[in-house]
């Protein structure tokens, strides 16, 4: 019997709480190093009379504690305050992006699945698809919506076909290079078993996707959060993170603090969507630990 | 009938590498043959031409009495290359069940068989570790309880102790030659080691280099079972020198390691 090389777990009992713990430590520097760049410039720009590459004030440059303040000043007098608009803003727009992202990273994958199967598809397909990714999002975003609108498509559904068109593209691509990456060899093994297309498909080529597929995944799910603000602006449908932020935009100069809390609250549903693709790539990858980037 | 026949086989490159000409072999059931030579003989091509991985320009391969492809698509024969090839998302014992998944068994006869190969391969209790988990040894073992796994009678091997230690080697070369008088199956041995060639086989078939052809074959005499004890027999060293000088006539220019990147003509 030869010497055992398993490696212990990594993922141990005892280590987790001290881990944790950093962690949560080292977010609170982030959280607070940002505070002190923001504050810093602030206060520096303010004194030095800066005006490249914009002038600094407290229209441009509220206090972070400003912006803090905003979310719970009401928006309408008597109303209920900011964050609970916000709230339900972001659920309407984390919907049309959840809705876009899943559509869109489908399309990308059973896209990528049929160019690995031929050259000759990829060759005559794959230019279009990059020329698709050079439409400006913002010229084809009201067409899309008043085309689907005359369909009687209801517009959050026509918003999250935008998402889905921001997303489709890295899914596909990424896709597509890790169904052509298995090793020669992986493919003669399945060769000398005389599996035919499907069964190599199935069986080599999709699970050696999958790392790839999850990094086009992470890039897609910020992407389609993107794409929904972006989408709704031309669609003015209201509701959503991107109407507030058209909104917002008009009433910069007397309530800046308004924009930036929205500006927050997009980066948060964004970042809310990387990391629930990071969780689910952790229940479903079982590779080595140095393939999870 | 042979377990591998082959007659004339010539395969051309198309960058115009002639890498073997005029191939005529013929090896026995419960054979083990090794094929050695320096790099760039041909020897990998010619394994995979068996296999029908790739096709010969000229001349007919049988294994079993069948045309190569017939063999390929009737499992006449397991794989065993030099890296183990193991499939990361699967654990050890779903590699070993790869093979026998396409070919239809049920669960209860897979199961059965996944506890029979660890133990042939010494590997119970390792069947839920994934391959990252285990050594180059161990996992050069699963790869053969895979190809063993649904009991072809011909097992193709291509340098598989080529990437391990000395050690580590010599203890899989010894347990290799237990699995084969186990399973009484026929193996075809590419190496670019003489001893390991000398202690394996039971014939050794030396080759020359560019184009790739049969320079010698050498019958290896020496006693089965064959133990660490072999490898210091007067007899080893004499067949050993008998390889070295036959490589040394065919032209070989030891010590080379890299294969030429060759490309495949039909592509």
């Amino acid at each position: 019997m030869s010497a055992i090389a398993v490696e212990p777990s990594k993922r141990g009992i005892a280590g987790a709480l001290p881990r944790a713990a950093a962690r949560a430590a080292l977010l609170v520097a982030g959280l607070a190093l940002l505070w002190g760049v923001w504050e810093g410039y602030r206060w520096l720009g303010i004194r030095g009379h800066w005006t490249w590459p914009f002038e600094v004030n407290d229209t441009n440059m509220p206090h972070i504690s400003k912006i803090w303040h905003a979310f719970g000043q009401p928006l309408q007098p008597d109303g209920p305050p900011l964050r609970h608009y916000l709230w339900h803003w972001a659920i309407f727009t984390g919907k049309e992006a959840l809705a876009g992202f899943v559509l869109g990273a489908a399309i990308g994958f059973f896209l990528a699945v049929a160019l690995s199967q031929s050259k000759v598809v990829r060759r005559g397909v794959l230019p279009y698809i990059v020329v698709s990714q050079t439409v400006p999002i913002l010229a084809i975003a009201p067409m899309v919506v008043v085309g689907l609108g005359t369909k009687g498509v209801t517009p959050w559904v026509s918003v999250a076909v935008i998402a889905a068109y921001l997303t489709f593209f890295p899914v596909a691509i990424n896709t597509l290079r890790g169904l052509l990456s298995p090793d020669p060899e992986a493919l003669e093994l399945m060769r000398s078993y005389a599996a035919g297309r499907w069964k190599i498909l199935w069986r080599l080529r999709v699970p050696t996707s999958l790392p790839y597929v999850f990094s086009a995944l992470k890039i897609s799910a910020t992407a389609s959060v993107i794409g929904a603000i972006i989408g709704e602006t031309p669609a003015s449908l209201q509701g959503g993170l991107g109407y507030a932020i058209v909104n917002f935009n008009q009433y910069y100069t007397i309530q800046p603090a308004n924009l930036w809390a929205t500006i927050i609250v997009c980066a948060l549903l964004g970042i809310v969507f990387f990391l629930a693709i990071v969780v689910l790539e952790r229940l479903v990858l079982k590779r080595a630990p140095e393939n999870f980037a | 009938m042979n377990a591998v026949s082959i007659k004339g086989v010539s395969k051309r490159f198309k960058a115009g590498v002639t890498a073997l000409q005029g191939i005529d072999l013929d090896v026995e059931p419960g054979e083990f043959v090794s094929l050695i030579g320096p790099s760039g003989c041909g020897k990998s091509t010619l394994l995979r031409i068996i296999g029908d991985l790739t096709k010969p320009t000229a001349g007919t391969v049988e294994v079993n009495g069948k045309p190569a492809e017939r063999a390929r698509r009737d499992h006449e024969y397991g794989i065993v290359f030099q890296d183990a090839v193991l499939y990361d998302w699967r654990t050890v014992a779903k590699n070993i069940s790869l093979p026998l998944e396409l070919l239809h068994w049920s669960r209860s006869k897979r199961n059965a068989r996944i506890r029979d190969m660890l133990e042939l391969v010494e590997l119970s209790g390792f069947e839920n570790h994934h391959p990252w988990q285990l050594s180059g040894g161990m996992q050069q073992r699963v790869s053969i309880a895979r190809a063993l796994s649904f009991s072809p009678s011909l097992l193709l091997m291509d340098e598989p102790f080529g990437a391990l230690d000395e050690m580590t080697r010599e203890r899989l070369n010894a347990e290799l030659l237990g699995i084969w008088q186990e399973t009484g199956s026929t193996v075809v041995f590419v190496t670019h080691s003489i001893p390991e060639a000398v202690f394996l086989s039971t014939r050794v078939v030396v080759m020359s280099a560019r184009p790739g052809r049969v320079a010698g074959l050498i019958e290896v005499d020496l006693p089965q079972p064959r133990t660490s004890a072999t490898r210091e027999e007067p007899h080893f060293f004499e067949l050993v020198t008998q390889v070295r000088e036959q490589l040394a006539a065919a032209g070989a220019p030891l010590g080379e390691t890299q294969e030429p990147a060759l490309v495949e003509d039909q592509a």
